[in-house]
C-alpha cells in the first residue's frame, strides 16, 4: 500500500471544519440547534445518537447538501454556508453507498478525478484508480459491474470513490449499516488503519454506540437536535455529563434520590457518596462492572442484599441481572478470575452487591 | 402437476390467441402478396413477384412514413422529457397525482374528435388566420407534413411521458447527491447519471410510439388531407377501395420487415445505454 500525500495547506492551528452557532429549521422542526463544534485537523470524530438527533443533518451541511439557516460552517477557515457540494473539499461514503449501476468499479472511483478542471490526463486517472484499488484491497475489480460486487465490496468501492480525491474531510454516513456483524468489525479495523494511513480528516456519523467508542479519537453526542457532549470515548465514559451520556455510552445503573449528609440516599439507603448541598435531588451512576458480587459483606464498602435473577456468560464477563427489595433491578459485570475466586452465583440464590462509595458518578439532573 | 405443464397452462390463452388472430392473418397476408388480383378484386391463388416489383409505386407513402414516424417520435421526446422531469423530480408531491392524471386526460377523448380540432385550429380560419391578424402573413398549414407532425405529437406525447416518467421516478436521487459530492455541477450529472439511467425509459417510449406512427392512418388521412399520406392510408386505400388485396398484402409484409428492421437496430443501439441489471424496460 502506497501512502498518499496528506492535505496540507494552510496552518495546522486552524480547525480543519468548524460549526458555528449552526442551525437548520424546516418549517417549525428544528433539526439542529445551535451546533458549536471544531473539527481537528486529521482527527476521526462521530457524531453519535439516535435517530432524529440531528446528526445527519449536521454532515449535510457539512457535506453542502443543507445550507444552515442560522449561524455558520467553515472548511479550513473559510465561511461556506452556501457553498454547492460540488464545490466543496469533501466527500461523502453514503449510507446505502450510492454507487453509479451504469458504471464499472473503475469507472466509479475516476468519478471525481473526471469532475476536476482541468481534467487529468487519463493515464493519471487510470494510475490513481489502480492504486485506490489496492488500498482498499480489490485489485483487478477495476472492470467488475457494481452489482457484481457483494455488500463489503461495495463498500469499498465507495470508500475508494471519495478517497481518491484526496478530501480536506471524509464523511461516513453510517457506513456499516448494511454489513453484518462480523464484516462490520472488521471494516472498523480497517477503516481506522486507513484513516492513520491517509492522515485524512473522517467524520462519521453512527447509531451504534460500540462502533463510535472503537474507531473515534473524539465523539460529539446528540440529542434532539443539540450536542449534548463531546469529548474522547474515554472522557465520555468516565465522565458522562448527564444520564444521557452515561446511558449512551456504555451501559449504566442509575439510582435517583436526595443528598444527605455527603451522601445520596434512596429508600433509605446510603449508596453513594455526594458532596454538596443537602436536600437537593441526585442521580448516581455506577457501571456495572464497578459493582461485585460476594456471599458475605464486605468491609468499607456499600453493602446491598439482592437476588440473583439471571445470569449471562459473556466469555471473559459473566453479567447478572439482581434485584434489590427497594432499589430495584440492576446489573452487574463480573470478571472471570472474580468469579473463580468467588464462585459463581446461580438464579434465585442470595448475594451482597457491593461497591466503593466514591466510584458512583453524581450527575446533573 | 409438473412444472412443465402448468407453465404450458399459463401460456395457453394468451397462446392461442395470438395464433388465431396474429399468427394465421400474417400467414394469409404473406400469402396473398404472392397471388395476383381477380378481375372484380380480390385474390386469385399465384406465386409472382410482381406485387413486391411494384412496390415503388408506393414510394411516397414509405417515404412520409419512414421520415414522419421517427420525427415524430423524435419531437414527441424532446417536448416529453423536460415534462417528465419536472414530473419526477420538481413537482410538489401533493400535485403530482393530479398532473399525471391531466397528462393522460386528452385520451378521455376519441383521437377523431380530437384530430377535428386541429383540423379547425390549422385550417383557414384557425391559427393563419390569426396571425394574418397580427400580420404575420397567411401560412398554409392544413394538409402539410407540418400539421401531421402536430397531430402526432399532440396525439403520442402522453405514450412518451409515462415511461420516460417512470424511469426518473426510480432514479435513486441520492445518486445524483454523489455526483455533486464528487464534483459534478447540475448539468453535468444530468448528462453523465440522469440521461443514461433514464435511458430504459427512453427507449420505451421512443419505440411505443415509433411503431403505433408506422401503421398510423387517422392523423395523416384527416391532417394531411391526402396530399401527406402514410403506408396506413396506403392500405386503407388497397384494401377497401381499389380491392387490390395482393398488392396491399405485399405493401403491408413490406411495412411489417422495415419496422422489425428498425426496431431491431434501434435496440441494438440503445443496449448500450442499458444501466443496471435491475433495470426492466417494457421492450
Amino acid at each position: 500500500m502506497k501512502h498518499m500525500q496528506r492535505p496540507m495547506n494552510s496552518d495546522s492551528e486552524t480547525p480543519i471544519a468548524e460549526l458555528r452557532g449552526t442551525s437548520k429549521h424546516y418549517g417549525a422542526v428544528v433539526a439542529a440547534q445551535e451546533l458549536d463544534l471544531s473539527i481537528r485537523r486529521g482527527e476521526f470524530l462521530s457524531f453519535l445518537g439516535p435517530s432524529g438527533c440531528g446528526k445527519t443533518t449536521a454532515l449535510r451541511m457539512l457535506a453542502g447538501f443543507e445550507t444552515p439557516t442560522s449561524g455558520e460552517v467553515l472548511l479550513d477557515g473559510q465561511r461556506v454556508n452556501h457553498l454547492p457540494p460540488h464545490q466543496r473539499p469533501v466527500n461523502m461514503v453514503f449510507q446505502h453507498y450510492a454507487l453509479f449501476p451504469h458504471m464499472t468499479v473503475a469507472e466509479n472511483i475516476a468519478y471525481g478525478l473526471r469532475q476536476r478542471r482541468p481534467q487529468p490526463d487519463k493515464a493519471g486517472i487510470a494510475e490513481a484508480v489502480e492504486r485506490m484499488l489496492e488500498t482498499v484491497r480489490l485489485p483487478g475489480f477495476g472492470n467488475r459491474r457494481i452489482w457484481e460486487m457483494s455488500g463489503g465490496q461495495q463498500q469499498r468501492v465507495a470508500l475508494a470513490r471519495a478517497i481518491v480525491n484526496q478530501p480536506k474531510l471524509l464523511l461516513l454516513d453510517e457506513p456499516m449499516a448494511a454489513l453484518d456483524k462480523k464484516l462490520r468489525r472488521d471494516m472498523q479495523i480497517e477503516l481506522q488503519s486507513l484513516q492513520r494511513q491517509l492522515g485524512i480528516t473522517f467524520v462519521l456519523v453512527t447509531h451504534d454506540q460500540e462502533e463510535a467508542l472503537s474507531m473515534s479519537d473524539r465523539i460529539c453526542i446528540m440529542q434532539g437536535g443539540r450536542i449534548v457532549q463531546v469529548g474522547t470515548p474515554r472522557e465520555l465514559y468516565d465522565r458522562p455529563l448527564n444520564r444521557y451520556v452515561a446511558d449512551f455510552v456504555g451501559k449504566s445503573n442509575f439510582f435517583s434520590g436526595i443528598v444527605q449528609d455527603g451522601a445520596l440516599v434512596v429508600e433509605g439507603l446510603r449508596v453513594a457518596a455526594a458532596p454538596g448541598a443537602g436536600g437537593t435531588g441526585a442521580t448516581a451512576s455506577l457501571r456495572p462492572e464497578q459493582i461485585a458480587l460476594s456471599r458475605a459483606p464486605v468491609e468499607g464498602m456499600v453493602n446491598l442484599p439482592v437476588r440473583i435473577e439471571a445470569r449471562i456468560f459473556l466469555g471473559e464477563h459473566t453479567e447478572y441481572l439482581v434485584r434489590h427489595d427497594r432499589l430495584g433491578g440492576f446489573l452487574i459485570l463480573v470478571p472471570r478470575q472474580a468469579e473463580a475466586a468467588e464462585g459463581g452465583f446461580e438464579p434465585g440464590a442470595e448475594a451482597h452487591a457491593n461497591w466503593r462509595a466514591e466510584a458512583a458518578l453524581i450527575l446533573a439532573e | 402437476m409438473r412444472q412443465g405443464t402448468r407453465n404450458a397452462l399459463l401460456l395457453l390463452p394468451a397462446g392461442a390467441w395470438l395464433l388465431a388472430m396474429l399468427v394465421l392473418p400474417l400467414v394469409v397476408v404473406l400469402v396473398f402478396s404472392f397471388g395476383s388480383r381477380g378481375a372484380a378484386g380480390g385474390y386469385v391463388p399465384g406465386f409472382g413477384l410482381e406485387n413486391y416489383l411494384n412496390l415503388g409505386s408506393r414510394w411516397q407513402a414509405f417515404q412520409n412514413t419512414m421520415t414522419l414516424a421517427p420525427l415524430g417520435t423524435l419531437i414527441c421526446l424532446i417536448v416529453a422529457y423536460p415534462l417528465a422531469y419536472y414530473l419526477a423530480m420538481r413537482a410538489p408531491r401533493r400535485w403530482k397525482t393530479l398532473l399525471l392524471v391531466l397528462v393522460i386526460v386528452p385520451f378521455w377523448t376519441s383521437i377523431l374528435i380530437r384530430s377535428y380540432a386541429w383540423i379547425y385550429l390549422l385550417g383557414g380560419q384557425g391559427i393563419p388566420s390569426w396571425l394574418h391578424a397580427v400580420g404575420l402573413g397567411n401560412p398554409r398549414l392544413i394538409n402539410t407534413p407540418f400539421a401531421v407532425v402536430i397531430g402526432i405529437v399532440y396525439g403520442y406525447l402522453p405514450l412518451m411521458v409515462f415511461p420516460v416518467y417512470v424511469s426518473l421516478e426510480r432514479l435513486d436521487k441520492r445518486l445524483l447527491e454523489a455526483a455533486s459530492d464528487l464534483g459534478a455541477p447540475p448539468w453535468r450529472s444530468f448528462l453523465q447519471i440522469t440521461l443514461p439511467m433514464s435511458m430504459p425509459g427512453v427507449a420505451t417510449g421512443s419505440m411505443l410510439v415509433f411503431i403505433l406512427l408506422m401503421g398510423e392512418f387517422l392523423i395523416p388521412a384527416l391532417l394531411g388531407g391526402g396530399k401527406v399520406f402514410f403506408v396506413g392510408n396506403a392500405l386503407v386505400d388497397l384494401f377497401l377501395q381499389s380491392r387490390n388485396w395482393p398488392f396491399g398484402a405485399a405493401v403491408a409484409v413490406s411495412l411489417v420487415a422495415v419496422m422489425l428492421a428498425i426496431v431491431a437496430a434501434y435496440m441494438r443501439f440503445t443496449r448500450r445505454f442499458a444501466g443496471s441489471r435491475d433495470d426492466v424496460s417494457l421492450i
